[in-house]
């Protein structure tokens, strides 16, 4: 398959793996955070960690968007589930994601119409084939799903189709870095930049974390060559005393991000003054909100959204395990109160998320390691 | 002796489709609910059929419901899979099928068009398996209370007496093979539903087993261990269902293991595990090592399996764990499905 097989070509690979185990200092530990839950769950599904010595510690980011919603926004999205003659359509990823009366996949086995989609297109097309009901499109992403809400919300006015509205919770990368940088805990020595978001924002909104923090970022693929690449870089960077953006996924990402996804954004949406990450608490203009002039198919606006907050439980650590304080086993419910079948939090739910990744990729080995 | 499974707790309070897709969530229900109320011998085995011992050789029962949606999908539809998924449940418990029995639960509103056809298509497949439909049941319920047409078919044949297969059997050193492709059933199925704007050039891989087995009976019948049909929940799950109940390691070559580009691609896109998908005419067998080469060459003699290949090894370490090792020396825990396949967002 052309653009995967080159990525996993096992010569190129174990190649690159000997020139990390050449370039760290064995006296140093390296802590370097993949920011993207893309790269968390390609970083266990491929097993790199076996390939890397031991003083590389990968450290797990917020770059999640099903993990960062905070419960209290699951159930103002779901109360709207409840309402009458709304179709709600969310992503695969939301499905199993839950609010305290339950996932939107309950929800639906009670009898509210739940749809999955594969894109806000698809609920769009929803609400022209059943015009006697409301689709309500649940909307979560960085932004890398945040321009195709957009278009869609640009194509509902476009077409004047009434009976759509989208709940926006989509969140922004740079801010939810920057408070990691600013925690107390911070303890990491470089990034690995998310490669997806970066194909609509670039690289140059990262170049803060280089000139501010002194921290090297690489926005990196989601291949197993591109990961060992990035962290090749940012081991180079270290060691030759340098902190910069690099963008080792240039086939993809272009340094000044998509023109056209980016005044799309510009047009539908309008910063939040803050909104509430889980596990982060609150970070300003972190999100995005609609814009009046769409504020049509704005279901905050349409709706009676009951605002409803929830705190996390106090058990459960995905806060520290968000901000790469914690590895996910260190949380103390993990693989046992909380696993992929009954998550009690949400990083345990998503696919991308750190606890899942680990529980599905490595969980098992290391308690059998250990045994 | 399965005995041991039997109590793992239910307390989910609604069902919902994550109960029937195959992974973990059946297996608890099943276990939790089904078999505690239901308990015998024979069910607790939680085999594809249950073997019934008589005066005259070992029977082979077996029963299963097919919905399946859109009804019809490149290569196959729900009446060729209903005949097919049965005599794949016969065929991986080492029986040669007999007859089937086929109840039709049918929506009012459906087109009798598309009931023929998919009778039709039912008939067709039987005749070309040899198995004749000897009695059935047909039930019509209100308009949208199911998806069109469900069907039930139930199947049963002889056990070859020269086949010992069970979990029991296996031991470390074992070989595991597949008869080919993994994924193509629930790629094409998924695809063919147009809610995702994919395409792929594929067709389901629904068909009959029994000729793989009648090749590996006659050539290795000796070394021949434990067969399953990978179907919900694919190979992963029936792979970590072998190595919970041997209490074994399954460690898999990912380079070995026979997947399309187009269901390589598509998994790719949607964040999926191709060992996740369905599959409908795949068999796994585990073997001695010994006769893993004959059997190998037994699959690959037969129309289709020309793919087919040793994608792993029975090992002790790390017990009861399935792991897939990378080209590159990679290792990763290939875990069971949770629920369906969701297709992830970016």
């Amino acid at each position: 398959m052309r653009y995967v097989d080159e990525l996993r070509d096992p010569k190129l690979i174990r190649a690159v793996a000997a020139e990390i185990w050449r370039a760290v200092d064995p006296e140093r530990h390296y802590r370097i955070m993949e920011v993207c839950g893309g790269h968390t769950h390609a970083i266990y599904r491929h097993g790199l960690p076996e390939l890397l010595p031991p003083m590389i510690e990968l450290v797990h980011g917020p770059g999640c968007p099903v993990c960062v919603l905070p419960m209290g926004r699951i159930d103002d999205g779901l109360a709207l589930a409840e309402q009458p003659n709304v179709i709600f359509a969310a992503f695969g990823d939301m499905m199993r994601v839950p609010g305290r009366k339950g996932t939107p996949l309950e929800y639906q086995a009670r009898g509210a119409d739940v749809r999955m989609v594969y894109s806000p297109l698809d609920a769009l097309k929803l609400a022209q084939a059943n015009p006697q009901k409301h689709v309500v499109f649940f909307a979560i992403g960085f932004e890398t799903t945040a321009p195709s809400t957009a278009l869609t919300l640009m194509r509902a006015k476009q077409l004047g189709i009434r009976n759509f509205s989208v709940f926006c919770n989509h969140v922004l990368i740079v801010p939810a870095i920057r408070a990691i940088l600013d925690s107390p805990d911070m303890r990491l020595d470089g990034f690995i930049g998310p490669g997806h978001v970066s194909t609509v924002i670039g690289c140059r909104p990262y170049l803060f974390v280089a000139r501010d923090y002194g921290k090297p970022l690489v926005v990196s693929g989601f291949e197993p060559l591109d990961l060992l690449q990035a962290i090749l870089m940012i081991l180079r960077q270290l060691r030759e005393g340098r902190a910069e953006v690099e963008n080792q996924y240039r086939r993809v990402v272009p340094w000044n991000g998509n023109p056209a996804a980016l005044k799309a954004m510009a047009e539908v949406f309008e910063l939040r003054p803050y909104f509430e990450w889980r596990g982060l608490g609150f970070i300003s203009q972190s999100a995005f909100k609609i814009a009046p002039a769409y504020a049509d198919w704005d279901a905050e606006v349409r709706f009676d959204i009951p605002g409803i907050r929830v705190t996390d439980p106090k058990a459960a650590q995905c806060g520290e395990v968000l901000k790469g304080v914690l590895k996910p086993p260190q949380c103390k419910l993990f693989g046992r109160e909380c696993t992929p079948e009954h998550p009690i939090g949400a990083l345990m739910v998503s696919n991308e998320g750190a606890c899942a990744a680990y529980y599905h990729y490595v969980h098992r080995l290391s308690a059998t390691r250990s045994a | 002796m399965r005995a041991t499974i039997v109590g793992l707790p239910f307390h989910d309070s609604t069902i919902e489709l994550a109960h029937g897709a195959g992974g973990k969530a059946s297996r608890r229900l099943i276990e939790g609910l089904f078999l505690p109320l239901l308990m015998n011998p024979m069910l607790a085995e939680l085999h594809d059929a249950a073997l019934l011992a008589t005066g005259h050789g070992t029977l082979a029962l077996t029963t299963d419901a097919f919905v399946v949606r859109p009804l019809r999908f490149p290569g196959g539809s729900i009446g060729e899979l209903a005949v097919n998924g049965t005599i794949n449940d016969l065929a991986v418990s080492g029986a040669r099928p007999l007859a089937l029995a086929a109840a039709f639960i049918v929506e009012a509103g459906l087109s009798s068009d598309v009931l023929r056809a998919e009778v039709e298509a039912l008939a067709a497949a039987a005749a070309r398996a040899g198995v004749p439909v000897v009695t059935g049941d047909t039930k019509v319920v209100e308009h949208g209370k199911a998806d069109g047409l469900y069907i039930v078919t139930t199947g049963l044949g002889f056990v070859d007496p020269r086949l010992r297969l069970g979990s029991g059997f296996v031991q470390p050193g074992d070989r595991v093979l597949v008869s080919g492709p993994i994924g193509d059933h629930g790629i094409t199925v998924l695809l063919a539903r147009g809610e995702l704007d994919l395409e792929a050039d594929l067709v389901s891989d629904t068909r009959p087993l029994t000729p793989f087995v009648d090749a590996l009976t006659a050539t290795a019948a000796p070394g021949l261990r434990w067969m399953r049909d990978p179907t919900r929940g694919g190979v992963a799950t029936a792979l970590n269902e072998l190595a919970r109940d041997t209490g074994l390691a399954v460690v898999l070559e990912e380079e070995a293991i026979p997947v399309r580009d187009a269901v390589r691609g598509a998994c790719e896109v949607l964040g999926l595990d191709p060992l996740h998908i369905a599959n409908e005419g795949q068999l796994l067998v585990v073997v001695a090592p010994e006769w893993a080469d004959a059997a190998l060459a037994a699959l690959r003699s037969v129309p289709g399996g020309q793919d087919a290949a040793c994608i792993g090894t029975i090992e002790t370490h790390p017990p009861g764990v399935v792991t897939v090792t990378t080209a590159y020396g990679g290792r990763r825990v290939v875990d069971m499905l949770v629920g369906d396949p969701l297709p992830r967002i970016c």
